[in-house]
């Protein structure tokens, strides 16, 4: 009974967006070893970076990842701030806590559609993210653009929040929270779901903090860490809100998490547009002085990093970004390996890997002879659903 | 904790161990080490102190090849930044943490990859990001590789 | 081929292909699919496998690492099929045309027949570049 088959995931998938390939080696059912190789989005943006002013660097860290296209710029002006010790205007910063909001609203449910279709809830799916459309609305009233906001600049944001719009930016959410409660309910107390991914893929506190492990993936293994808390910026210190943390470490906390997080989400975008001070949103910062500056930041798949070197000129000498999924990822270890192959999909899936990803599993012999797709593991996974959907007379 | 406390904390452990204290501000140190202590430095700042660590940058700083480890302390908002220079261009290697963090595994593979650097006990240093057929020898992140062209127009 | 091309335009299958973009392009491409705007309304839909598409629809800078599967996907492609390119990185290679790691625009790798310039284009440009691809498909119909 030693008979091992790796089976290739990726690179290339129809509904996840960024390739990266996985190995998975099984033993019958079992997922005994996990492999993965990354590189296919490769585009050295550090590099590209310092030969850019500060300026273009922020919109060249707006396209590392197209659902945190507020974080990175956020980061990279926060490191540079960090250089040249500039003060930036507090309508700037609450304006910035908005985009950063709206942000984690729609790659939260974003993923929550993901997931679902992983599960073979397809309805979850679409309407996931046909409820996403109203914050994709927002971010077109506020920043004139549905993704790849260029809302940012070092020293302030370059546009401000027309009183006008603030009325229908109010409407939109009023929408987006009843359908929230709504799908909420639906994944909540769906019994289904509770036995699907309840004590799957349990990434536990110790080797949460090995791997130092962010965001909703580390606050649902009870780590209570959270860079808009623990590190303030924008206008964080100034707003109540929670931190959501569970204990549990599996699937379903880290879905709970998320959910929970974008009500606080809805909240703090409703008291920063309430408390939004009047004033200048940019503070015209000019030059740069030698130094090393670090920017951290809440995205929403965990803290978004930025170290800049400077030289004194008008581009970084040195531009480090890591993004969260870089410590998420190397979780998956700990969390695939024991579990079954119609688990894995989810697992891989539940750290939101910046979506990259499971297009063409193909389950092959070892003599790498192709066996079985990529749809096959879906459909292995969705299949489960529905033998447990069975049990309970649902379907 | 404040940063003076956690400052004097390892530089009391650690005295002449330490090169140069910069503190750039309240939540901001960069500290200076050579490589051969990383190790152990790292092991009291990650597991002692119980810090969370970042990541890894490296630098080329044209005449040394610097390694940053970043760590964070979540409850104070402090983040501690070791510096190793690395003086030999030719053959730069140093300690894996890795025997202290699995996180730090795939800095150390993207670092290997990128900057040329080996780290000593990680065996795992396969490439991470550039291509199969990436030439051996050719660090991309180095400063002598071709700089991507500037923008004339600015 | 004018029968072929006849029952083509009716109902395109759509591979979609990631070689090394941000996201944005991506994301919009599924939002496509997704109720608001729903392109299966016009016969297209997303195919998992190359070999059950007519169309590639390709987004990203062309990474080292990628451009020999495009290559392979491309040659696997089922006749006749056509090439969409989906946003600026695609089309020019964009702001990451100075990388060490981005090979050669997707345009010297194969023939492209749409580009759908933008970044990231908005889903309502990808239906207008559906439309556009209809309208040469039928074009060619005619021309045989």
């Amino acid at each position: 009974m030693s008979h091992k088959a790796a089976i290739p995931i990726g690179p290339y998938h129809p509904l996840q967006e960024e390739p990266e390939f996985y190995k998975l080696i099984v033993e019958g059912e079992k997922v005994v070893d996990v492999d993965v190789r990354i590189g296919y989005n490769h585009r050295g943006i550090e590099k590209i970076s310092e030969a850019k002013s500060y300026d273009q660097s922020l919109f060249i860290v707006e396209r590392i990842c197209g659902i945190c296209s507020s974080s990175h710029p956020i980061a990279c002006a926060q490191a540079v701030e960090d250089i040249a010790k500039f003060e930036v205007p507090e309508r700037a910063l609450y304006i910035r806590t908005v985009c950063q909001e709206l942000e984690r609203l729609h790659s939260h449910m974003l993923w929550l559609g993901l997931a679902g279709h992983f599960l073979g809830y397809n309805t979850v799916f679409m309407w996931a993210w046909k409820y996403r459309e109203p914050i994709c609305d927002i971010f077109e009233t506020v920043t004139g653009n549905r993704q790849n906001y260029a809302m940012h600049k070092i020293g302030g944001v370059r546009r401000d929040i027309e009183k006008e719009h603030i009325p229908y930016i109010l409407k939109r959410l009023d929408e987006f929270t009843k359908q929230l409660n709504m799908l909420k309910g639906a994944v909540l107390d769906d019994p289904v779901l509770h036995e699907r991914l309840k004590g799957v893929g349990v990434l536990t506190k110790e080797d949460a903090i090995d791997y130092s492990a962010l965001g909703p993936t580390a606050r649902a293994s009870g780590i209570d860490i959270d860079v808009r808390r623990d590190y303030p910026y924008a206008a964080y210190d100034k707003i109540k809100w929670n931190v959501i943390t569970l204990e549990e470490g599996d699937v379903f906390a880290k879905t709970v998490v998320r959910i929970l997080e974008m009500f606080e989400s809805v909240s703090i975008i409703r008291q920063c547009l309430d408390k939004m001070p009047q004033g200048p949103i940019d503070s015209n910062p000019k030059d740069i002085p030698p130094g090393e500056g670090i920017g951290q930041i809440e995205a929403p798949r965990g803290e978004c990093f930025h170290y800049i070197k400077s030289d004194g000129t008008n581009s970084p000498m040195r531009h480090k970004i890591r993004a969260p999924t870089y410590m998420n990822f190397p979780t998956f270890r700990e969390t695939v390996i024991g579990e079954t192959i119609s688990d894995a999909a989810i697992i891989l899936a539940a750290i939101d890997p910046c979506y990259c990803c499971t297009e063409r599993m193909l389950i092959v012999d070892d003599h790498d002879k192709q066996v079985m797709g990529v749809f096959e593991l879906i459909r292995l996974s969705q299949e489960k659903t529905a033998r447990i959907k069975d049990r309970y007379a649902l379907s | 904790m404040t940063i003076d406390e956690i400052i004097k904390n390892i530089s009391d452990r650690f005295q002449s161990k330490i090169l140069n204290i910069n503190k750039s501000s309240q939540k901001r140190a960069y500290l200076d080490i050579y490589p051969k202590d990383i190790t152990e430095i790292a092991r009291y700042i990650f597991k002692d102190m119980g810090f969370r660590f970042n990541t890894a940058s490296g630098v080329d700083d044209f005449d040394a090849l610097e390694i940053l480890y970043h760590f964070s302390h979540d409850r104070s908002g402090i983040v501690i930044s070791l510096r190793a220079m690395i003086k030999d261009r030719q053959d730069p290697h140093i300690d894996t943490i890795t025997t202290i963090t699995r996180s730090a595994w795939w800095i150390e593979r993207e670092l290997h990859e990128l900057f040329g650097i080996e780290f000593n006990g990680n065996s795992d240093l396969r490439p991470l990001l550039l291509p199969d057929d990436w030439p051996k020898g050719v660090y991309p992140m180095r400063k002598d590789f071709p700089q991507p062209k500037r923008d004339s127009r600015r | 081929m004018g029968l072929k091309e006849k029952i083509l335009s009716k109902s395109l299958y759509v591979f979609h292909l990631s070689s090394g973009s941000c996201n944005n392009c991506d994301i919009e491409l599924i939002d496509c699919l997704t109720p608001r705007y729903d392109v299966e309304r016009f016969g297209i839909v997303l195919v998992g496998s190359i070999k059950h598409a007519d169309v590639l629809l390709c987004t990203g800078s062309a990474n080292r690492l990628a451009i020999p599967r495009i290559k392979k996907l491309y040659e696997q492609m089922p006749q006749p099929g056509y090439v969409i390119v989906y946003g600026a990185c695609g089309s020019s290679r964009g702001l990451f045309k100075d990388s060490y790691n981005t090979g050669q625009p997707l345009d010297e790798i194969m023939p492209v027949d749409v580009y759908i310039p933008g970044c990231p284009p908005r889903p309502e440009a990808i239906i207008m570049g559906f439309e556009k691809l209809i309208e040469k498909i039928n074009s060619r119909k005619e021309a045989r």
